[in-house]
């Protein structure tokens, strides 16, 4: 791995200088051919690349009014420079934004627009090369797509949107993210992205009980006999949640919170072994195709467990694609039960049972925390829970309070939350520079609440963000432990035993 | 009528043609071109009528651009003043358009501020362009082109008003017949020349620049769409 320097904590965030080329050398693995062929795209680049990379990018454009709206309406006005985590921790220009998105809009004026085909460099228009492919392959896997630029542009220009349509032309010419693929390839054949097949994923299960059990004879618990219920035909709710949380630290220990959680409400649930994921990284390479085969998984299982509800556990983007494009890709749901939101967030989930009284939660279990939480971008930005706009940002929060004692909410949050810096396909080790880097700003301010307010735990609702975080913390001198779920927060609370029932 | 003043006539039709062939061009081929997802930026509206208010703070003071730091400050002061200088020259034009003027002349006093304002928001806009380093890189060739062009034609149009008047009796007759089409005599005027000359490369240069944001900020998906899609089922029309 190349030698970088941490960005130094002072708990400040300071626009840098504009550096050309200060991240250039950062790049994704490209994906070896077989794999790419087994995911229905071109093995490697042909001879012939350029006619398809321009035949694959006039067929986006047809198919995305995003795209084109937005290559024909930015004005270069600057809103979004400094507010991209990776410009702001490298002070690589390419890494802002409409710099970012500049790459494809000079090749799209080339091509598909009067004045680029008449005048040419006049009107800033470029033929695509393999130099300038080579920016494309090095920028577009240095954006986490977290939709932070499209807050602040006048017209809401979504770079997120741009890098998809990018990643989607490049696999459609035999060049395709490693990572990526992979992990779309193991979410297709196994069911997870993780490739854990059913017998494993039983065990892993089993061992979650254990702990749960284990955990709370420390406590002079015994007995519960918390389950992880897995393919019962007839439970009322399905959970889908990433597959992080069966094996990863902290995610494991939210898992331990949803089992908790719904033997104390008395709900029956189960886990499937045919959609034993919620993650879905189709989104992140802009294939709805793959998207769309992935997500339909949990829709199989749904049906034929017979389940009324499915809810999803805490991950960000696969939260998105559950919210805003099941409906759309494997929809309609009318074999769910209609009185509840379909799919439902776990955090809108267990705050109603809350609010319900079906729970009894001990604040004081968490009192060696004092407890931070940080908005993750594609639930902030991308999508909702519960049934007000903005119960994205509040309803976690309110269960996070009635959990702990001591919360303290840092500077830059909500809409205009930072990314952690490693959303979007680029949680690969390869990368793990832009990955610190990135996470720059959001490590100032946890720095700053962690100064002033003693703030020691780090809550998140996101799978990605908790493998980023626990990764970044130690190049910044914080301890991995300090990172957590909310469902580890809930779990931790959930007073067990003397059931009260729904 | 002299051949010059044929010329023109004929350029101008050319150029609205251009202009309003070209615009409806763009907003049929978005119209045209489906949205496959659900991609409101979120805190988003969850109705129609939610989506209007959310685009009305945006289109009339450029409101997420509050949202930003310093530069972004110093840009929506240059921005809106720019748009609504722009907006308050075009309707004190009006009386070159319509006969009787009773009805415009309310636009007469604000047009004639909005024309000193013009230049000076302008003149922001360009300057930050070159001394802004984030803005230095990102700037090209069409930004300042179409920067400068507008301000030409706004510090014709003030040369024209202050120090080097043209006929006004003939300016009308001039405007009025081609929106009569019954072309009229050009005003004898090298000035005027220019100044509408200008306007006609910037009505042909719209509909193919990023002028077309004007269009683009009504139909972004990212603020445009609903954010319902538990509700009411999005349907893909190619997948």
């Amino acid at each position: 791995m190349a030698d970088f320097k941490t960005p130094e904590l002072t708990g400040e965030i300071i626009t840098p200088k504009v550096t050309p080329g200060a991240s250039k050398d950062i790049k994704q693995f490209p994906a070896k051919p077989d794999l790419m062929k087994k995911l229905n795209f071109p093995p490697e680049k042909a001879s012939d690349w350029k006619e398809k990379f321009i035949e694959k990018m006039g067929d986006v454009l047809k198919k995305y009014k995003s795209v084109r709206v937005f290559l024909d309406s930015c004005v270069r006005c600057g809103a979004c420079t400094d507010k991209c985590h990776y410009y702001l921790g490298t002070g690589d220009p390419r890494n802002m934004p409409v710099y970012r998105q500049e790459l494809m809009r000079t090749v799209y004026r080339k091509y598909f627009t009067p004045a680029g085909k008449l005048f040419g460099g006049l009107a800033d228009a470029r033929e695509i090369t393999d130099e300038l492919l080579d920016e494309w392959w090095t920028y577009f896997y240095q954006c986490s797509q977290c939709r932070r630029c499209s807050v602040y542009c006048p017209y809401g220009i979504d770079t997120a949107e741009i890098t998809m349509a990018a990643r989607e032309i490049m696999d459609g010419i035999g060049l395709g993210s490693k990572y990526n693929l992979e992990i779309i390839n193991k979410a297709e054949t196994l069911g997870n992205n993780l490739g854990m097949t059913p017998p494993a994923l039983i065990n892993t299960w089993e061992f979650v009980e254990e702990e749960i059990e284990e955990k709370l004879e420390e406590v002079g618990i015994k007995d519960v006999g918390v389950k992880l219920p897995v393919d019962v035909e007839g439970a009322e709710v399905l959970l889908v949640t990433p597959s992080a949380d069966f094996f990863a630290e902290p995610h494991i220990y939210s898992l331990e919170g949803y089992a908790k959680v719904f033997h104390q409400a008395g709900i029956s649930w189960t886990l499937s072994t045919h959609a034993s994921e919620g993650g879905n990284f189709g989104m992140f390479v802009g294939n709805y195709h793959h998207m769309k085969t992935i997500n339909k998984r949990v829709w199989d299982a749904a049906r034929d467990l017979k389940v009324k509800r499915v809810i999803a556990g805490e991950c960000g983007h696969a939260w998105r694609v559950l919210y805003d494009f099941s409906n759309t890709l494997n929809g309609p749901f009318d074999f769910l039960d209609p009185d509840y939101n379909v799919p439902q967030h776990i955090c809108d989930f267990t705050l109603d049972l809350v609010k319900k009284g079906a729970l009894k939660l001990d604040k004081s279990a968490n009192d060696q925390f004092t407890v931070t939480y940080h908005d993750s971008c594609n639930v902030a930005r991308a999508s909702r829970i519960g049934n007000e706009p903005g119960g994205q940002f509040t309803i976690p929060r309110e269960l996070i309070k009635a959990c702990c004692n001591k919360f303290v909410d840092m500077e830059t949050i909500c809409e205009k939350t930072y990314c952690c810096g490693g959303g979007g396909g680029v949680l690969t080790d390869e990368v793990v520079e832009i990955r610190v880097k990135g996470a720059m700003p959001r490590m100032q301010e946890y720095k700053k609440v962690r100064d002033a307010h003693g703030a020691n735990f780090f809550a998140l609702i996101c799978a990605i963000c908790k493998a980023q975080f626990t990764k970044v913390f130690p190049y910044y001198g914080f301890e991995m432990e300090e990172v957590g779920g909310v469902h580890q927060l809930v779990s931790n609370a959930l007073v067990m035993g003397a059931k009260e029932g729904v | 009528m002299n051949g010059l003043s044929s010329v023109f006539n004929l350029l101008a039709y050319l150029a609205a043609a251009i202009f309003v062939f070209g615009f409806l061009n763009k907003v049929i081929q978005y119209f045209n071109t489906p949205s496959p997802l659900k991609i409101p930026t979120t805190p988003a509206p969850t109705t129609s009528m939610g989506v209007v208010l959310r685009l009305i703070p945006e289109v009339l003071f450029f409101r997420s651009l509050l949202k930003g730091g310093t530069t972004e400050k110093i840009l929506w002061v240059g921005g809106w003043f720019f748009h609504m200088s722009f907006l308050f020259i075009g309707l004190r034009h009006l009386r070159y358009f319509v006969y009787p003027v009773e009805t415009v002349m309310i636009f007469q006093e604000i047009g004639i501020w909005a024309g000193l304002i013009f230049p000076i928001a302008l003149l922001i806009l360009i300057i930050r362009r070159f001394t802004n380093d984030r803005l230095a890189v990102i700037s090209l060739f069409q930004d300042y082109f179409v920067l400068v062009l507008i301000l030409a034609i706004g510090l014709t149009g003030l040369l024209l008003k202050y120090f080097l008047r043209s006929n006004l009796v003939d300016v009308k007759a001039f405007i009025l017949g081609l929106v009569t089409f019954s072309p009229a005599q050009m005003p004898d005027s090298t000035l005027f020349l220019i100044h509408f000359s200008l306007v006609l490369v910037l009505l042909v240069y719209f509909p193919f620049s990023k002028l077309m944001h004007a269009w683009g900020v009504l139909v972004s998906p990212a603020r445009a769409q609903v954010d319902n899609p538990r509700e009411v089922r999005h349907v893909n029309p190619w997948a």
